[in-house]
């Protein structure tokens, strides 16, 4: 394995003040709590969520950024937590599997996935899901190819992809339909 | 008997709701208090000795706790035999430990164990390990060892044979008035579970609790107290959900053990977790081969003779290949076989199952043959198929079980259109792009494990019911269907049943490999359910205050939670009213099963017939599976839902086989090429086409209580032959390799 990446001991140009490489104090804000801890500049937004706040709901399938097990939003925007540095999302608002539903109430994404079967293991589950709420109000979802292609970033080994596509296709549907409620 | 009400409805998964929400914990969400973090780190030679170790600068590095080596970590207490793990005994992956002394063995082999309180520090640290090799020439691929190759007595963990035969194979030959001659050669596979190996490990006094990501809580318990000395009493392991396994899991590998050793140096719980790099060279792969087939056939297309011989490259401890010669010496009736494995030592670990394990590749190379057959005979695929037919295992004799594959060929090309395929290559456009449609036959055989199967179920006085059994979730749906046969045996609704899995304190259940869990864990759970359901029962007969008082048990029936007459339902009671009354916070019963004696006399496979159209780029060499189609058998289904599931799942893998999934080994370093998925592809949401699965229900009263016969890996078997053949049918083009990429169509 190779070293984890030191930040640059380099004059930088930019405003912010140099901290680590020892333990720092970080604060994040996820699911619209926030949580301040201590860790090294280094530690990524995936391992400051699972091993500092338990918030174990993003998954580590690669570390490498090649599965999409981890994806969360950064101030709405999916991104793989594997590759991002928790300090680099201070001051932004982070979103996680967990902070979908509302209490009880699943999203209706995570409904059309029980019903559709979209998954069997679970494990990239959450990733799959905050990929495709993305996709959705992003636009992404005109056809079958165009989900297929913008949920490619998520690998999903027991290979439920029709059931991906056909619980997107659903809450889509259900949205042009005023018959039924908001998603 | 209770009429099914549950059995066979497409229920949502019970467990749904926690895989949606995050709320579904797998062994690397597990996080005792105090937990440190173990790294393994992999040799970086293929071959040799370690001739030092430097861990001047990691040992100074922050948070450190330790760094373990051949030099200081406790030696293994025993080395277990490789015993497949449905027998139920230890079942290490390979017979071998690391840390046992200076020699490598294969590249990636485990050399340093680093434990530090987080996991970025233990990383850094094991970057910082400095290790010495004296490098020997190492033997990592079919061509390197060709010359060296040795037939086996027995592979599999001495379950298969190395030879098997029946008649005269020269004979069967010389009487044919066809022949195909062809070798099929394979890449070998890695499973990729999305979820790495992991285990947590925890130490209470002498107790151990593991929280491990695998098949089997048993097979980790008996394995991991076998290798450190422990009685399994004092092991308890649990697992819950398993991210995947798909075979990586099924045996037990170095690591469970490694981070128990970890977590007793340093007097704190570990977590170790593979890393992606580490799932290619930690947890057996599917190995590279070689099969060569030779066919003969009389002019009607009926098989005379088969040969099939296979060579593989396998460890240096252990002589493991997958059996790819079973199911394809199975399906056919040819009077005359002869099937051959023959193996080279080589600088790898021990290949190990993965899924379809050995029928996936096998009939690949039957089943290819077979359209080749089919092609030069001008015979259609499925006629040729139905020519050949047999109603018993060719091996044995004895008929088959249950079979219903004449209806898959039936109905699946009825799915499919295949009607619509004019046999001629190159015959089928759309445009510019060649289409072509392929078929092969689908087997798997059913297995039985070796050692009683148990559950226990339990009634609460509430009229509450949960039934227990050691299995974990890996995504087969356990827990779901699980809950639907118990309420079926006890006549409650489904919402009513719970099922808990997942922990050795529960009864104990073998590992879930070889398409046996749907079997043999309902098998066990039916038991105990229908047992509970019988005390209950004898119990209000035998109360002078129920209205069922010295009736007959055979005239009694349940259902909705209540005991009654079955042709007078009005006279009986609830559950809950014979449990209040008697002052019983509860009723238990446990059950257990073993295969029937009389299962030795059938030959037990679950039959289906795959389809796939494919469209060629003749100018791109780019094949592209449009849509694929299943009729599989499985016997009785427990829940449409999670079977088509199950099955998709397996036909798509069909597909990465066939088209996508490769590792070689760099022969001068005898390291894997691939150690990502951003190089091993695996299908992704845009290479999976719509699949279209029929399922056919056939009634067996062999295979166990329920006539369950699997589905979590027939639905491989074959699906890569459809898409070449469908690839030739478009083509022209006999590809006799796996995957089938560009360079091979251009």
């Amino acid at each position: 394995m190779s070293a984890p990446h030191v930040p640059s001991r380099a004059p930088a140009a930019a405003v912010l003040p140099e901290r680590g490489p020892e333990p720092v104090k970080i604060t994040l804000s996820v699911n619209g709590d926030e949580h301040t801890f201590d860790a090294e500049p280094r530690v990524s937004l995936l391992d400051a969520l699972r091993e500092r706040l338990s918030m174990t709901g993003a998954k580590k399938g690669c570390d490498q950024g090649t599965c999409g097990a981890c994806t969360v939003w950064v101030d709405g925007r999916r991104v793989l937590a594997c590759l991002t540095l928790a300090i680099a999302c201070e001051g932004h608002e982070v979103t996680t599997i967990e902070g979908l539903a509302q209490g009880d109430e699943l999203h209706a994404v995570q409904s059309a996935f029980i019903e559709q079967d979209a998954f069997q293991c679970g494990y990239c589950t959450p990733g799959q899901i905050m990929s495709a709420v993305a996709l959705l109000k992003e636009g992404h979802d005109g056809d079958d190819a165009e989900i297929a292609e913008w949920m490619s970033g998520n690998i999903c080994r027991c290979a439920a992809y029709p059931h991906i596509r056909a619980a997107i296709r659903t809450v889509r549907d259900r949205s042009r339909d005023p018959s039924h409620g908001q998603t | 008997m209770t009429t099914a009400l549950a059995i066979g409805q497409p229920t949502d998964r019970v467990d749904g709701r926690h895989k949606v929400t995050g709320g579904a914990h797998y062994s690397g969400d597990m996080l005792p208090g105090t937990t440190a973090y173990a790294v393994l780190v992999g040799a970086r030679a293929a071959s040799g000795r370690i001739t030092g170790i430097d861990t001047t600068e990691a040992l100074q590095a922050d948070g450190v706790l330790a760094i373990l080596t051949h030099e200081n970590l406790p030696k293994a207490a025993a080395q277990p035999p490789l015993i497949p793990s449905l027998a139920g005994m230890p079942a290490p992956g390979q017979t071998f430990f690391p840390f046992q002394d200076d020699v490598v063995h294969y590249a990636g082999q485990p050399v340093a164990l680093v434990v530090a309180d987080t996991l970025e520090r233990a990383q850094h640290a094991g970057a910082l390990l400095r290790i010495a090799y004296a490098e020997t020439p190492s033997v990592t691929t079919l061509d390197q060892a060709r010359e060296e190759a040795y037939e086996p007595e027995a592979i599999f963990g001495g379950f298969v044979p190395g030879r098997n035969t029946r008649g005269d194979i020269e004979a069967g030959l010389a009487r044919a008035d066809v022949r195909i001659d062809a070798t099929y050669t394979f890449a070998a596979n890695h499973h990729n579970p999305i979820e790495p190996s992991a285990t947590t490990a925890a130490w209470d006094g002498d107790q151990l609790t593991l929280y491990d990501a695998t098949q089997g809580v048993a097979a980790t318990q008996l394995t991991v107290a076998a290798l450190l000395g422990l009685t399994p009493s004092k092991v308890h392991v649990i697992s819950h959900y398993v991210g995947g396994s798909f075979g990586c899991k099924a045996m037990i590998w170095a690591h469970p053990a490694l981070a128990a050793l970890a977590a007793r140096h340093v007097q704190r719980p570990v977590k170790l977790a593979l890393t992606r790099e580490q799932m290619f060279t930690s947890v057996g792969h599917r190995e590279e081969q070689e099969q060569r087939i030779t066919l003969g056939a009389d002019k009607d297309g009926r098989l005379t003779a088969l040969r099939h011989h296979k060579l593989s490259p396998t460890s240096p401890f252990d002589d493991w290949a997958e059996p790819s010669l079973g199911v394809a010496s199975q399906i056919y009736a040819c009077p005359h076989y002869e099937g051959v494995y023959r193996l080279v030592r080589a600088n790898t670990m021990t290949p190990t199952f993965m899924r379809a394990p050995g029928e996936a590749s096998g009939m690949y190379a039957l089943e290819t043959a077979m359209d080749d057959l089919a092609h030069q005979l001008g015979i259609d695929p499925i006629d040729l198929r139905l020519r050949n037919y047999t109603d018993m295992d060719p091996n044995t004799g004895n008929p088959w079980s249950s079979t219903g594959l004449k209806e898959c060929y039936r109905r699946g090309a009825e799915r499919f259109g295949w009607h619509r395929r004019n046999p001629e290559p190159r015959s089928h456009r759309d445009g510019r792009r060649l289409l072509g449609y392929g078929m092969a036959t689908a087997g798997y055989p059913v297995y039985g494990p070796n050692n009683p199967q148990r559950a226990r179920a339990r009634l609460y006085a509430d009229g509450t019911a949960v039934v227990q059994a050691a299995t974990p979730d890996f995504g087969t749906g356990v827990a779901t269907v699980m809950t639907q046969v118990t309420a079926d045996a006890l006549g409650l609704p489904l919402d009513r049943c719970r099922f808990e899995g997942g922990d050795t304190t529960l009864p104990t259940i073998a590992a879930a490999v070889g398409s046996s869990g749907a079997g043999m864990i309902s098998a066990a759970v039916h038991t105990a359910a229908t047992n509970l359901r019988n005390q209950l029962v004898a119990q209000a007969i035998g109360d002078a205050q129920s209205p069922l008082h010295g009736a007959d048990p055979a005239t009694v029936t349940v259902r909705d939670g209540r005991m009654m007459l079955r042709d007078a339902p009005e006279t009986g009671e609830g559950y809950a009213e014979l449990l209040h009354r008697n002052v019983l916070p509860d009723v238990e019963a446990t059950g257990a099963w073993s295969p029937s004696p009389e299962s030795a006399h059938y030959g037990m496979m679950t039959f289906g017939a795959q389809f796939a159209e494919v469209a060629v780029d003749p100018d791109l060499g780019l094949a592209r599976v449009r849509r694929m189609v299943g009729a599989f058998a499985p016997g009785r289904v427990l829940n449409a839902k999670t079977a088509r599931s199950q099955l998709m799942g397996g036909m798509l893998w069909g597909l990465g086989q066939a088209l996508l999934e490769a590792n070689a080994m760099d022969p001068h370093r005898g390291r894997w090429v691939a150690s990502s998925l951003g190089e091993y592809l695996v299908p992704v949401n845009a290479d999976a086409p719509e699949v279209d699965i029929e399922l056919i229900e056939v009634a067996d009263k062999v295979v166990n209580p329920l006539g369950v016969k699997g589905v979590g890996e027939v639905g491989q078997v074959g699906a890569a032959a459809a898409i070449a053949n469908a690839i030739h049918h478009a083509t022209g083009r006999r590809i006799r390799k796996l995957p089938i990429t560009i360079e091979d169509l251009l």
